[in-house]
């Protein structure tokens, strides 16, 4: 029996990626126990940490630092393997642009920048802000997690604000939406994506299968 | 390659099953809704969209039964809408494995709702429903919103509208043509091009599909980002995958 914990900080609905993984061990025929929690204890126990978030990176960080939830994903990864999902990755960041400018984690190098009203198309057409629906994520590096993914795999995005970092060797997913933006990141043993594996699907279970099997580093 | 246009199969439920109602009039039972979705899912659907048109208050509890039941089994997205008047309504859904939900009177009867909606929950998850309906014609055409299924006129200009709610939040915009609806002759597209151009967020057209080439025109000529349709899938005149098949023949990018 190994345990999971997805950090509930209050915001949103983790009841998709607690019932996606879920899913995704019984398929798997592992046991797996998950708990939807903020608790210190349980999370540091853990075997694996899910870091997901939904919502203004404002309000996520003040609830993020009034439970202390960076300490937790800092130690956690250190030791364990932990996935961030959409703003749970734009939090790992340095800065976000969003709500008039925010300090984030800082455990990632990186910033969070918005799409920008006047985001076109190569052909010029206008696109909409929020970026919403299935786009494909290039697999940049090789990682456990791709690992049975086909390369340009769609998956499931929903966010105004898109991650940008220098450090290249870090980036190990890109999509393309108006500009190059980062779709995964890969550091020692976080796993960040920008997409929502929990609703992409047999690509996004797989990825998130891949992470239960998963035991660290790359 | 980016982007995929979606297409999104609409489950309208009634005390726990798919029905179709033509002009929401003529209700026909159309499935389990577990295992419709399902088979949505399984066919490439995009996203899916579940409208309870319970009455009842006991049919509620229902309807959030349902809603946990296909959270559970389909991992694509799930938009609830229906009756979604209060933050709690909200909170249950979302509790309940809905990832958006979908608001419509609410909407127009206290417009703050949609605003208090999306700071408390994200705008990622506050659809807002427009049903129009066309009251003037010819060449500078003019579309008022409806309440209550259709059956009230809220004296309100339909694009106007549509810009304020995204204005107060809304992520996206459930556009229906309560002229089209049911009656499988496509969509308004003029009033798709006229809401889409003038809102930044995705638009969903929904309302009139009774053929695959309706679902590229939506695209095509409307300029929506996704399309809406509910009976020619329910019963099994087309697959989600022939849809899609279709609309990659017109040149527009989907996810096959």
């Amino acid at each position: 029996m190994s345990t999971l914990a997805v950090i509930d900080y209050g915001m949103g609905n983790l009841h998709s990626v607690a019932k996606a993984v879920e899913h995704v061990a019984r398929e798997l025929s592992l046991e797996t126990e998950v708990a939807v929690t903020a608790d210190a204890r349980t999370i540091a126990r853990a075997d694996r940490v899910i870091f997901p978030g939904v919502g203004a990176i404002r309000d996520c960080m003040a609830e993020i630092n009034r439970l202390n939830v960076g300490e937790m994903v800092a130690e956690a990864m250190q030791t364990r393997p932990v996935l961030a999902i959409c703003v749970g990755m734009q939090a790992l960041m340095e800065y976000s642009g969003e709500n008039g400018g925010v300090d984030c984690l800082g455990l990632v190098p990186g910033q969070v920048r918005y799409f920008g009203e006047e985001l076109r198309d190569a052909a010029g057409a206008r696109l909409k802000v929020p970026h919403m629906g299935w786009n494909e994520v290039r697999q940049t590096r090789a990682h456990p997690l791709w690992e049975g993914i086909p390369d340009d795999s769609r998956f499931y995005f929903v966010h105004s604000y898109y991650v940008e970092t220098d450090r290249d060797d870090l980036v190990a997913g890109a999509s393309r939406y108006g500009k190059e933006m980062v779709a995964a990141i890969a550091a020692r043993n976080i796993f960040a994506t920008q997409f929502h594996p929990e609703k992409s699907q047999k690509a996004g279970l797989r990825l998130l299968g891949n992470f239960l099997l998963w035991s660290g580093e790359a | 390659m980016g982007l995929a246009r979606r297409i999104i199969p609409c489950l309208d439920c009634d005390n726990g099953r798919v029905v179709k109602g033509v002009r929401f009039v003529d209700i026909r039972d159309a499935g389990d809704p577990v295992e419709v979705s399902k088979r949505y899912c399984d066919e490439g659907a995009d996203e899916v969209t579940f409208l309870d048109i319970t009455a009842s208050h006991e049919g509620r509890a229902t309807t959030v039964e349902t809603v946990g039941d296909i959270a559970a089994q389909v991992f694509i997205p799930l938009t609830v809408g229906g009756g979604i008047r209060t933050l709690e309504d909200i909170r249950m859904m979302l509790n309940a494995g809905a990832d958006k939900v979908a608001i419509n009177t609410a909407a127009v009867f206290d417009p703050p709702f949609v605003r208090t909606a999306a700071e408390r929950f994200g705008s990622q998850c506050i659809v807002v429903a427009v049903d129009a309906k066309q009251t003037t014609g010819g060449a500078e055409p003019k579309w008022e919103i409806f309440t209550h299924g259709g059956r009230k006129p809220a004296g309100i200009d339909a694009i106007e509208w549509c810009a304020r709610m995204v204005d107060y939040g809304a992520g996206e915009i459930l556009l229906t043509s309560m002229d089209r609806d049911g009656t499988k002759e496509g969509f308004d597209n003029r009033l798709n091009r006229a809401v889409s151009g003038a809102v930044r967020v995705p638009v969903i057209a929904s309302g009139g599909v009774g053929a695959l080439e309706h679902l590229a025109a939506g695209v095509l000529e409307g300029g929506v980002d996704a399309v809406l349709a509910a009976s020619i899938f329910h019963f099994r005149e087309f697959t989600i995958r022939q849809a899609k098949e279709h609309m990659a023949d017109c040149g527009i990018e989907v996810r096959l």
